[in-house]
């Protein structure tokens, strides 16, 4: 266990190399989850409001979706952008893009279905209600997702933690290049291939610690709007 | 006093600085002395210089010297040699001569160069149940056949995986499907973590297991066969055939591995640490060199 303290001494003293892992994960988990939310929101947001013909089926697909195995991802994404597949010439493998895409694709769903579940366990009527007492269509919306922020919030937290913590993904299409794309997942699986376990430990300290820090946040601004509503 | 809305919307504030500072891709970059046209050189290569940390040391040296930025890709041999004949890599650094044949032969890759070489052992627990130590590999393999006794393959098509399958065929032991016969599918460091916890014999090249020793109960048994000699060369991908390959990149890296100053840290490289050096360095050799046909 002292080994492990000798780590965290390393990034406490701002050891520049693995300041830069935590760095490049915080950046490329925060932009994926920002993407997933962009796309998911919306997406659950429709599927909740809206009625049309085949929804059940899109439900379906998003809900398995939900369970997206980071591998295949990669493997997708990979076939994406090697040099000579379809999207070849962006020149994008082996790169932090390549990352938040692989794990934008993957948090999506997960965002898509929790915020679907939020939504959907608002009252149905209360659009209607919004609407004939006069409010836009856009105000009415945003009604609604004032009133399902602890759903929402609960969704970018499942997002983040889900892509903070793949490892699979980002491998195959990050490489894990030293100073380019290495992130803590990758870093550690890494050093457990070298056999140091103590600095493979560390990086998965600081990976939990990360990931907890986080999610204290949003829960905390979560406790905040429930506080404020009761 | 603080109002409880004015610190909800500072720390809401300053969550949406740090999402912003976080997707900030602002990368401030320091220039190299001398910027090549297309920085970025892919290197497919084994899991065994990783593993061992000799790139670790050499890439540094190489991209400060040329400016080019390594994208390493750690994978078993005959995934590096697969990347290479579809043109996903620029340059190989791999260590199984007769596959890398076949890949200059299809004309996927070109100036295969002798860079370094050491050893596989065979490594096995001290109760040496199938009595190897000592032996001829041939003699060996057929022991621990004999015996039964769990024997951990790479099983993951890389260099050491298609090195143990050759060993096998030449000591005509057929061990594929055997229950005592177990393919990890994984790197040469989980295979040796593997192998130490059941207690089997594995094949290992020598510097993972010098870098992993201080992990291990596993100690070697059989050491020093003719046979076992582990040859490393580096390819470049043809750019004739592919068009996208950054050749000038590929072909400065294995100048780099050939010049005086990479062949003396490879030769050095694990003196200071494990009191041996890890590789024994060939640039400029050749084959019959080695006592290779």
């Amino acid at each position: 266990m002292n080994d492990g303290l000798q780590a965290f001494q390393m990034l406490l003293n701002g050891e520049p190399e693995v300041w830069e892992v935590v760095w490049l994960t915080m950046r490329v988990s925060g932009l994926a989850t920002l993407l997933s939310v962009v796309f998911g929101i919306p997406i659950g947001f429709s599927l909740a409001v809206h009625h049309f013909p085949g929804k059940k089926s899109v439900v379906r697909l998003m809900n398995a979706g939900m369970g997206l195995p980071p591998v295949v991802v990669g493997l997708l994404v990979s076939l994406l952008l090697w040099r000579y597949g379809p999207l070849g010439d962006l020149g994008l493998m082996y790169s932090p893009s390549a990352m938040v895409l692989a794990q934008a694709i993957i948090a999506t769903p997960i965002v898509a279905g929790f915020s679907f579940a939020a939504l959907g366990s608002l009252n149905p009527k209360l659009r209607h209600q919004l609407l004939a007492l006069g409010a836009t269509s856009a105000q009415a919306n945003w009604l609604l997702l004032k009133e399902a922020r602890l759903g929402l919030t609960a969704a970018v937290m499942a997002g983040f933690g889900r892509v903070v913590s793949e490892v699979g993904a980002s491998m195959m299409v990050g490489g894990n290049i030293k100073g380019q794309t290495r992130v803590l997942t990758t870093a550690t699986v890494m050093e457990v291939g070298k056999g140091n376990y103590e600095l493979a430990l560390a990086f998965g300290a600081i990976l939990l610690l990360l990931a907890y820090c986080i999610v204290a946040l949003l829960t905390y601004l979560q406790n905040h709007e429930k506080r404020e509503m009761i | 006093m603080l109002k409880r809305k004015n610190v909800r919307n500072i720390l809401t504030l300053l969550a949406l600085c740090f999402l912003l500072l976080v997707t900030a891709c602002a990368k401030t970059e320091t220039p190299a002395a001398t910027k090549p046209a297309n920085p970025d050189l892919i290197l497919a290569t084994t899991t065994s210089t990783q593993d061992s940390g000799l790139l670790d040391a050499l890439l540094p040296v190489f991209e400060k010297k040329t400016g080019y930025k390594v994208k390493t890709v750690a994978v078993g041999t005959g995934q590096a040699l697969a990347l290479g004949e579809k043109g996903e890599a620029d340059v190989l650094l791999v260590h199984a001569p007769d596959a890398e044949k076949k890949v200059v032969a299809g004309g996927s890759a070109i100036e295969r160069k002798l860079v370094m070489h050491n050893d596989f052992i065979l490594l096995g627990a001290v109760e040496d149940i199938a009595r190897v130590k000592g032996n001829k590999i041939d003699a060996a393999l057929k022991a621990i056949a004999e015996k039964k006794a769990a024997f951990i393959s790479r099983g993951d098509d890389s260099g050491t995986h298609k090195m143990e399958q050759a060993l096998w065929k030449k000591a005509g032991v057929a061990a594929k499907g055997n229950a005592w016969y177990q393919e990890a599918g994984a790197g040469m460091g989980q295979t040796l973590k593997i192998a130490d916890e059941k207690k089997a014999y594995t094949l290992s090249d020598r510097a993972t297991f010098l870098a992993q020793q201080k992990n291990m109960t596993l100690g070697i048994l059989l050491e020093g066969d003719p046979a076992l000699l582990n040859i490393y060369h580096v390819m470049e991908v043809n750019p004739e055939k592919f068009a996208k390959v950054n050749a000038a990149g590929a072909k400065a890296f294995s100048e780099f591995l050939l010049s005086q100053e990479g062949q003396q840290m490879i030769a050095t490289f694990g003196k200071d640490k494990y009191g041996q050096a890890l590789f024994f360095a060939d640039g400029g050799k050749s084959d019959q060199d080695l006592g290779l046909q």
